[in-house]
């Protein structure tokens, strides 16, 4: 078990380099010298001269990679050119609020997707067969923005009662916290709920035709307990590998979400920092997703085997 | 002698052509999302004409009027039609969902087939830069190339269009390898056939139905994530109407009650995205041989 996970993360190394070497080709893409700006509006040769030297623009590429990996790995991301913060900093700041906020849209859609999704297994064919496959593919099919201005439209202008926007720190209040957050959670664990609910389904489909299913049914078991015991948890080993690398997929759908209910978390940083010029940042906000994204697929892949007993002899 | 051959194989060819169109058309999913995708299709071709109003042409004597028997959608900020601007802005979602695929496959494909049928050094490289890539979010990743594009349509197609390349480069890669490894392939090859000609004649045709699959559900998304960037101001640009842009200044103005400005681009959207999940499900169901 332990080599497993120690080959995997050697596996996994290759790419958080090449990964690396993209985030900096992106800042090396970018339109305009930065320098230029810095320079401030009399662009002295020599100013320019000694600040290319300063930030080592004139070393050779490789060079000024290693230069800018080596500062990454010791934690500087370089400096928000907007708010002259540690670029680190700020994501620190605002991750936590994005992780609660996926967190409450995997729980919504781990309540959501795998009951509808066993349901529609075990009724195969039925009308809550189709109901449920067609609450699917409309959470598939709706993009999570609009999802979120008609709840804003229903819930809090019609209703008035959930607030539309106005985002408070669990810190500060953990019911207005949850208040402001419910809303903004159901939308974005929405599409993730569907995924889910198609990956139940056909997971539970194929194991209900499985040999132990029908020794458990013929030893005259209750079906709930032939459903929930003997076939949801063997269902449930695609399901939870799946329900991780989605999880990543929640980072990027808070990116419009938080932008709808202006919560200020990572998706609004990236935003901002785009409209901003401030490409530090974006350039950080990219590398951390990624590397979050690398150790969820990292875990997605443990779990597939600590869930397998059949793999875990191996 | 020859030509009566050819003729038998295009006759071989043809029959598993028909059964494809009766299947896909009697399967109900692929007939709702093939009417939906023509029925959004034609609206963008000729929808924009039959309406009486310009989509960009501002009018400060309807700013923000509910719908009407004059204005069917009611009117914008700016007093513009809304629903001349859902009609043109059909085209733009649509071009873009399409086009973006379009690079997405042009790159994703050629790639994929190299890295699967020469293995190899060749195979090591792309499938590293491709699981690299694929570890950032399509759409953090599309916002990110977006930026350093500059904000326009084009460019938000051409940043959509890479950032879903990687998947195209893995279901090649994978088709590719599963069919390499067919008799007339080895047979193509022990006959001396030159590589370009058994990629062209043996594997592409091979590997074309799922990534027709593939690039169907993607355009799905592609649609999505080219509202998401006109949302957040990075894709189409004002006055030019587009969807998602619609949907970020009618959210301003849902706080007072004035839904008409984002519902009627966002069942646009709905309705277009999942035609094509349905279209491309269907297509999986019809495509597929083990499915009787």
């Amino acid at each position: 078990m332990i080599s497993f996970i120690a080959r995997r993360i050697v596996i996994a190394i290759p790419t958080i380099v090449l990964v690396s070497i993209f985030v900096f080709a992106l800042q090396k893409m970018l339109p305009g010298d930065p320098i230029l700006v810095l320079a401030g509006e009399e662009r002295d040769p020599i100013v320019i001269e000694a600040l290319r030297e300063k930030y080592r623009l004139n070393d050779p590429l490789p060079v000024q990679y290693f230069a800018w990996a080596w500062q990454a790995l010791h934690g500087n991301l370089g400096i928000s050119l907007r708010t002259n913060a540690p670029v680190l900093d700020l994501i620190l700041e605002k991750l936590p609020v994005t992780l609660q906020l996926a967190a409450m849209a995997m729980s919504f859609a781990l309540l959501i997707g795998i009951p509808a999704g066993v349901m529609a297994a075990v009724k195969k064919g039925t009308a809550w067969d189709y109901l449920a496959t067609g609450l699917a593919l409309w959470g598939l099919s709706i993009p999570n923005f609009f999802l979120g201005i008609m709840l804003i439209f229903l819930v809090s202008v019609q209703l008035n009662w959930l607030p539309a926007s106005g985002y408070v720190s669990l810190g500060e209040s953990v019911s207005q916290n949850l208040r402001t957050m419910i809303m903004p959670a159901f939308v974005l664990g929405n599409a993730l709920a569907a995924s889910m609910m198609r990956h139940t389904r056909s997971a539970m489909l194929g194991v209900l035709k499985q040999d132990y299913v029908r020794t458990a049914r013929a030893k005259g078991l209750l079906e709930p307990r032939v459903i929930l015991k003997h076939a949801l948890r063997n269902a449930l080993v695609p399901v939870v590998t799946v329900g991780t690398l989605l999880f990543g997929e929640l980072l990027a759908g808070a990116v419009l979400t938080e932008q709808i209910f202006t919560i200020p978390g990572f998706g609004k940083l990236i935003v901002d920092a785009v409209f901003n010029r401030d490409y530090a940042v974006v350039q950080g906000v990219v590398l951390c997703t990624a590397l979050g994204y690398i150790a969820l697929n990292l875990l997605a892949d443990v779990l597939y085997v600590v869930l397998n007993p059949r793999l875990r002899a191996r | 002698m020859s030509i009566a051959l050819e003729s038998a194989a295009q006759q071989e060819a043809a029959v598993p052509r028909s059964r494809f169109w009766g299947k896909l058309l009697r399967n109900r999913s692929a007939a709702i999302g093939l009417t939906l995708v023509g029925l959004f299709l034609l609206l963008a071709i000729v929808g924009p004409s039959l309406v009486p109003w310009d989509p960009i042409a501002t009018s400060w004597t309807t700013v923000r009027k509910p719908p009407s028997a004059a204005h069917w959608f009611g009117t914008d900020e700016l007093g513009r039609d809304v629903l001349a601007r859902v009609l043109s802005g059909a085209r733009a979602s649509l071009t873009a969902g399409v086009i973006s695929v379009s690079i997405a496959v042009a790159i994703g494909g050629p790639l994929g087939v190299a890295a699967g049928y020469f293995g190899g050094w060749t195979d090591t490289i792309i499938s590293r830069c491709t699981e690299a890539l694929l570890a950032c979010p399509f759409l953090i990743l599309a916002i990110a190339l977006g930026s350093v594009l500059g904000a326009s349509l084009t460019n938000a197609m051409i940043a959509i269009g890479i950032a879903a390349a990687p998947i195209f480069i893995r279901l090649t890669r994978g088709q590719t390898l599963s069919v390499k490894t067919e008799d007339f392939v080895e047979g193509a090859r022990a006959i001396g056939l030159p590589h370009r000609w058994i990629i062209a004649r043996y594997i592409i045709p091979n590997i074309f139905a799922p990534i027709l699959v593939q690039a169907t559900l993607i355009v799905a998304q592609a649609i999505i994530a080219e509202a998401s960037l006109s949302f957040l101001g990075l894709g189409q640009q004002p006055p030019a109407p587009s969807w998602g842009a619609m949907l970020s200044t009618g959210k301003n103005f849902v706080q007072q009650g004035q839904w008409w400005m984002s519902v009627f681009p966002g069942v646009a959207i709905f309705f277009t995205v999942l035609g094509f999940n349905l279209l491309g499900d269907g297509l999986r169901d019809a495509l597929d041989p083990r499915e009787s």
